[in-house]
């Protein structure tokens, strides 16, 4: 019977000193497989411990350059391919577009395709609300009920797209000039309901999670962006907002016919994880605000200006950047025409994208576990990061 | 905004339509400090960094006797920023920095000046070509690392190395005719 040794250096073990190990970093490659990346993203993480040291974000895994797809068709070719932009918000994609080529061409919008717009952008801004709350408690690691509670909502609100447009997510609505069809009767006064139903469940939400001393345990003091950072790094949306910057392009802007109706920009304290995530609930309430004086005034009327012609489209010669407040935060077109039946540039400026430019500077000195839970306060979504 | 006082400021600097500046490449660090510092502009949110790519032309020309001149425009690629100013509560303003032509293609960055062009002008490098000067970590973002090409080019030409289909048809047939060669 062979004599058992213990293990040598030799025998390809390597006997490690305590001293040894405190030196040594980990390079973790969190994504594109791990389910808290939200999709295909990557962050390469130096983890010294579980402190996390460097972070390269990595991106393209999704990248099918709809730009060049867009410069190679036709102007309202792309609308629906602006629905795979940030795929929980198609119908805020799509007005940034419509609203961009409108200020591009001159086109004015009928009173109640505005109204229209307003009352599905604000549907679209609850919907990925609800689901960022949920998807980020499920990040803290409360898998499950709190997001199928927020996917419950989402699903009523899916209906209603479903119901006006014939797609719970790839709606493809908005037109130049208007919107595809009105509203079908008894919608607006099932979205009505809907309105009346929804403070109940931020009011369950807000039971349920707000004060939860886990998550009060998780996000507090949690990657905290500066504001003067957030400005400089070009944040938009509810992070810029969750560190006190007051800039909300619903009101800077008063795109459309935001300038008629009475709602607070919410604005965090501390910029931290929790200040992102109250920021979205607080949100949800002026959107349901805005959502019930829409209905209240919405006038009767076409939808679509019919001075538009929708074959053989050409805008004049000349740029434009046109830009709304998505729930992500700002999304813009660079649209460059010159005078043919397709763009000749044709840019994106993704809110999601842009908001990762600092995701180091929030993570740096962090947990890993932190990284997970300030990646889920950021909310993206990978379709309009990698374009 | 008072931007015939940055125009007297900066000689060199051009508004071409009225609304965008172009900036010498020697000047655009310069010029971009004072648009973001200055209190008169403020201009401290770069929302959107892009490129625009412009080809080569060939300009034909008739003369009086008939005969046909063609004169080659060189084209260039241009690097445009929209910048707004959230306490003044202005812009947008875009400025655009030229490259010499489309294959000398450095401009510098200004990334040092405003952070948020960190990642666009990464972009702006994989996708246009454009060599942003100075900037910290200019890396391909989208393509992967050993592409070679810059597909928002206009003149980008897709790479003939992809596997082509089992049973080809249509142009797919065609391309791969013209990979394997007639047999």
């Amino acid at each position: 019977m062979a004599q058992l040794e213990p293990p040598t250096a030799q025998r390809g073990y390597q006997i490690l000193s305590s001293r040894d190990l405190d030196a040594q970093t980990l390079e973790v490659a969190m994504g594109p497989h791990h389910p808290s990346t939200h999709g295909v993203f990557r962050m390469d993480v130096v983890l010294d411990g579980e402190t996390v040291t460097k972070l390269k974000p990595v991106f393209g895994y999704l990248h099918r350059n709809h730009e060049k797809i867009a410069e190679n068709t036709s102007w309202i070719g792309s609308m629906p391919y602006t629905d795979r932009l940030d795929y929980f918000c198609s119908l805020t994609s799509n007005w940034a577009y419509a609203l961009s080529v409108e200020k591009l061409c001159g086109i004015t919008v009928p009173e109640r395709a505005e109204y229209l717009r307003v009352i599905l952008a604000e549907l679209t801004r609850l919907a990925n609300h609800a689901c960022l709350a949920g998807f980020f408690v499920n990040d803290l690691g409360a898998m499950g009920t709190p997001l199928l509670y927020a996917l419950r909502e989402r699903e009523k609100i899916l209906d209603l797209f479903e119901w006006i447009s014939g797609a719970r997510m790839m709606c493809n609505f908005m037109r130049f000039g208007g919107c595809r069809n009105d509203a079908p009767e008894g919608w607006l006064a099932a979205t009505r309901k809907l309105v009346a139903h929804f403070p109940s469940f931020l009011d369950e939400y807000d039971r349920l999670l707000t004060g939860n001393e886990i998550i009060l345990a998780r996000t507090q003091g949690i990657g905290i962006l500066s504001s003067a950072l957030a400005i400089d790094s070009a944040m938009s949306g509810p992070c810029l907002r969750a560190s006190g910057v007051n800039y909300d392009i619903r009101k800077v802007d008063a795109y459309g016919i935001y300038n008629r109706f009475n709602f607070r920009v919410p604005l965090g304290d501390h910029g931290d994880c929790y200040d992102r995530m109250m920021l979205r609930l607080l949100e949800m309430r002026e959107s349901l605000s805005i959502l019930e004086q829409a209905l209240k005034e919405i006038p009767e009327g076409s939808v679509q200006n019919s001075a538009v012609k929708i074959r053989n489209f050409k805008p004049p010669k000349g740029e434009c950047y046109g830009r709304i407040e998505t729930p992500k935060g700002e999304l813009g077109f660079f649209l460059i025409s010159d005078g043919g039946t397709s763009p000749y540039r044709y840019r994106i400026r993704p809110p999601s994208f842009i908001n990762l430019t600092v995701l180091e500077d929030m993570c740096l000195g962090q947990k890993l576990a932190d990284a997970v839970t300030i990646l889920g306060s950021i909310d993206i979504v990978l379709g309009e990061v990698d374009r | 905004m008072n931007i015939a006082r940055l125009l007297k400021q900066f000689p060199g600097v051009r508004s071409e339509d009225g609304a965008s500046l172009v900036l010498p490449r020697e000047l655009a660090l310069q010029v971009a400090e004072c648009l973001k510092n200055d209190p008169e502009f403020k201009l401290d949110y770069c929302s959107n960094v892009t490129g625009v790519d412009y080809p080569d032309r060939i300009e034909k020309s008739k003369a009086a006797d008939g005969s046909e001149t063609s004169k080659k425009i060189p084209g260039f690629l241009e690097t445009v920023y929209h910048l707004y100013s959230i306490e003044n509560k202005q812009g947008p303003l875009a400025i655009r920095v030229r490259t010499a032509d489309r294959t000398n293609t450095r401009v510098p960055s200004l990334t040092p000046i405003w952070r948020a062009a960190e990642l666009q002008e990464r972009e702006a490098y994989d996708l246009f070509g454009i060599h942003y000067i100075g900037h910290p970590d200019l890396r391909r973002i989208l393509m992967w690392d050993d592409f070679e090409d810059h597909p928002m080019r206009k003149d980008y030409q897709e790479p003939d190395d992809y596997h082509y289909e089992p049973t080809p048809h249509d142009e797919v047939l065609e391309k791969a005719r013209k990979h394997y060669g007639a047999a």
